[in-house]
């Protein structure tokens, strides 16, 4: 099963005209990464969406003695995916408006950081804010170990009284090298890994790394793995997205809307657990289909039905607060340029006009064979977000609907053989917006390299457009609005 | 306007009588807990589950049969379960492996006899009522942050057996940490701990946190707390659930026994 992406070969110097092109037909660039293709040689891969419903493209391209001119002028989401290629393979790209470190500072060394080995305790967190001062103008560092049971980042406001000068978040404490984790392992067995980068995105990873073994080996995976694939997806949407209102219901005081949100975010998790035994739904994907056979019960089909009709009088009462609105309207706006220029992914930039979904522009297991509707808004402040976010909910359920009484008997798993020296793509569309997933097999069958581009590493890029001479009563709210993780983002 | 608070108590009760009762809802009934060693005698040079396991928990004997299997560096994925072909190691249903000894957590086939000894009470009758918690994620897939946040939700509603999550650590009594440990993540931890007061502890939450996980051998990824920090309570699990969470908690604060020696279950 190749899911379709066009491979070719660019000269540096054909780089700058190519994104231009790219752009001025309504493509946008996804990615870049690099991987070493020999031993002694580095390859810079770009990955490029051209107009919905075309193939991908990956353009390769060779660095000129570790140099690449820098294309963040022109497709500024490139900014962060170029100075990770610093940091981690050495790479220098010019004129980059923003040359310093992203992933970790303290490497000093000529092998690639990526290969290096051995935990590098000096390696931390990198540390650049521009220089804001004037009279009365104060900087509020915030983290990275923050109140209540969070995830750690530091986030830096230069502020003045209750206004917001520029804000900068301090990210990447949590970098743990999760691709280099997957190197030199078997690709039939890291789908555990995978499931490793964002917990709550678990589906969502191993889904996409599968696919992207299964693009390697040609597999063709069952149609009944397939259906069950999509539902599995659905259902992490359901717990992300009801834990995603409980969290704003929370940031607005709506005390009990919270601990509402809360619980029926516990409620599929539960029923996540009765039928996959684990309350992520990890432990079932595998290249070639799942690891076993699942069987929906009456009981899940009950809870399931329940449960659609607890989270529409939920959002139904969301919707009918005033005071809940009244903090979410006008709040954080993203606009559309910015959302579209700093790659804004998912919700977040549906809820500002751009219409994207994997699942629908470059569908995948059963989404082939379905009809995904994908809401949007055009307004981009926090209640397009959650407006986005509510729609999509019912839509999951209308998904599973559809899905589940016309699952197929049959196998759910094929062979998946790998050729030493492949390669191969794969993407879900995560509850958090686009995830991509690109593998490369070494000689001896084992996995060479593999390149995690994740919602959430788009969606903070964008995130502090919208912060920057906002004030700071409206901040947590407008954090909560954008279901950040911060895991997924730093890996 | 909707009327939130008539809306919540038109609900009714949503919080488990358990652990109060012992038979209440753990919320658990059906997830899969770690792996557990049956009866049936394990092949000669098999090596499956030790080959297939992606945290090298399983060390083998000179015949290449399973002889050690430490649930520190357990990530309940299951794969050896999938691998094993005599059927000696098996889905598990227990999942309360919060331990005060590192070593308690390490089955093997030939268990050293070991001397029960009293537990040597850690903590004042005085402070067992009540707890107030410092959490720290120092590396984390935030599988376990989500399951720190289920905690306060209604079902399990923490709150009501006396444990409380605390911003400052000044006012804390416990460092929960979960995560790696990874290279950026030490110093900020450190000094979490640093400005703690004492009497405190700590308990090390989720594999990653116990032994470094997935991603112990990259060149950011840490090896967890041990050796970093003083730890009363281990707690494997990726993640631990909710109920384990506090059935730890809970161990801590001696107000349940511990469940797992040497790696094999002691239901008291």
């Amino acid at each position: 099963m190749s899911l379709g992406f066009e491979k070719l070969s660019l000269e540096p110097v054909a780089l700058h005209a190519r994104v231009q092109a790219l752009l001025a037909t309504g493509g946008r660039m996804q990615m870049a990464y690099a991987w070493h293709a020999q031993t002694d040689r580095i390859e810079v891969r770009y990955l490029a969406a051209p107009a919905p419903s075309q193939p991908f493209q990956v353009w390769c391209c060779r660095p000129d003695e570790h140099t690449l001119p820098s294309l963040t002028t022109c497709a500024p989401l490139l900014g962060w995916y170029e100075r990770e290629i610093h940091d981690l393979y050495g790479v220098c790209f010019t004129d980059h408006p923003q040359p310093y470190p992203l992933i970790a500072d303290g490497w000093m060394d000529t092998t690639p950081l990526i290969h290096a080995s051995g935990w590098q305790r000096q390696l931390h967190a990198p540390h650049h804010v521009p220089d804001v001062h004037g009279d009365d103008v104060q900087l509020l560092s915030f983290g990275p170990v923050r109140a209540g049971a969070v995830e750690s980042a530091q986030f830096l406001f230069h502020y003045l009284g209750e206004s917001i000068l520029h804000y900068q978040p301090r990210l990447f404490f949590k970098h743990r090298g999760m691709e280099r984790a997957f190197e030199g392992r078997d690709p039939l067995t890291a789908t555990t890994i995978a499931e490793r980068v964002s917990g709550v995105g678990s589906v969502a990873h191993a889904l996409a790394y599968c696919q992207a073994i299964e693009d390697a080996a040609g597999c063709d995976v069952p149609q009944r793995a397939q259906q069950w694939r999509a539902v599995l997806a659905e259902l992490e949407r359901l717990y992300n997205h009801l834990y995603y209102f409980g969290h704003l219901a929370d940031t607005t005081t709506l005390k009990v809307g919270h601990a509402e949100g809360a619980l029926l975010s516990e409620r599929a998790k539960q029923l996540n657990a009765h039928m996959t035994g684990s309350r992520f739904l990890r432990n079932v994907l595998t290249p070639g289909g799942l690891r076993r056979d699942i069987t929906m019960t009456h009981d899940c089909l009950n809870t399931l039905y329940v449960l659609r009709k607890q989270v529409d009088s939920y959002l139904v009462e969301l919707e009918r607060t005033t005071s809940y609105l009244d903090r979410l309207i006008t709040t954080g706006v993203l606009t559309r340029q910015v959302a579209f220029d700093q790659g804004a992914t998912g919700p977040v930039e549906r809820a500002s006009g751009l219409d994207r979904d994997l699942r629908r522009d470059h569908p995948y297991a059963a989404y082939r064979w379905l009809k995904v509707s994908v809401p949007l808004a055009d307004e981009g402040d926090a209640y397009a977000r959650a407006k986005v976010r509510a729609a999509e909910l019912r839509a999951s359920f209308d998904l599973l609907d559809t899905l589940i009484p016309s699952l197929t008997a049959g196998p759910v798993r094929a062979e998946c053989p790998l050729q030493p020296g492949s390669e191969g793509l794969g993407w879900a569309e995560s509850p958090r917006g686009s995830l991509f997933y690109a593998v490369h097999i070494n000689g001896d069958g084992k996995l060479a390299r593999v390149k995690i581009k994740s919602p959430s590493f788009s969606n903070w890029r964008a995130f502090p457009f919208t912060v920057h001479r906002t004030n700071m009563m409206d901040y947590a709210i407008n954090q909560a609005s954008f279901g950040l993780t911060i895991a997924g983002c730093d890996r | 306007m909707p009327l939130w608070t008539l809306r919540g108590l038109g609900q009714g009760i949503a919080t488990t009588n358990w652990p109060d009762r012992p038979e209440g809802d753990t919320g658990q009934q059906s997830g899969y807990g770690m792996p557990t060693i049956g009866a049936e005698p394990c092949h000669d040079a098999c090596r499956a589950c030790a080959e297939v396991c992606p945290t090298r928990a399983i060390q083998l004997d000179t015949r290449d049969r399973l002889a050690t299997l430490d649930y520190g560096r357990c990530i309940a994925c299951q794969l050896c379960v999938d691998a094993c072909p005599s059927g000696t190691l098996q889905t598990g249903a227990e999942w309360a492996f919060g331990v005060r000894e590192r070593e308690d957590l390490r089955w093997s086939s030939n268990p050293a006899t070991r001397s029960e000894h009293a537990l040597i009470s850690h903590i004042d009758a005085s402070f067992r009522g009540s707890l107030h918690i410092r959490h720290v994620d120092a590396g984390s897939c935030n599988g376990c942050e989500s399951e720190l946040q289920a905690l306060v939700n209604p079902f399990y509603n923490l709150h009501r057996l006396g444990i409380f999550f605390t911003p400052s650590p000044r006012a804390a009594d416990l460092l929960l940490v979960t995560g790696t440990v990874t290279a950026a993540m030490r110093e900020p931890l450190m000094a979490t701990w640093e400005a703690m007061p004492e009497p405190r502890r700590v308990l090390a939450c989720g594999t990653c946190a116990v032994c470094g996980g997935v991603s112990a051998d990259t060149y950011a990824g840490g090896h967890g707390v041990e050796g970093i920090l003083p730890v009363d309570v281990w707690l494997p699990g990726c993640p631990p659930n909710p109920a384990a969470i506090i059935e730890a908690l809970l161990l801590l604060l001696e107000r349940k026994p511990q469940r797992i020696q040497r790696g094999r279950v002691h239901a008291p």
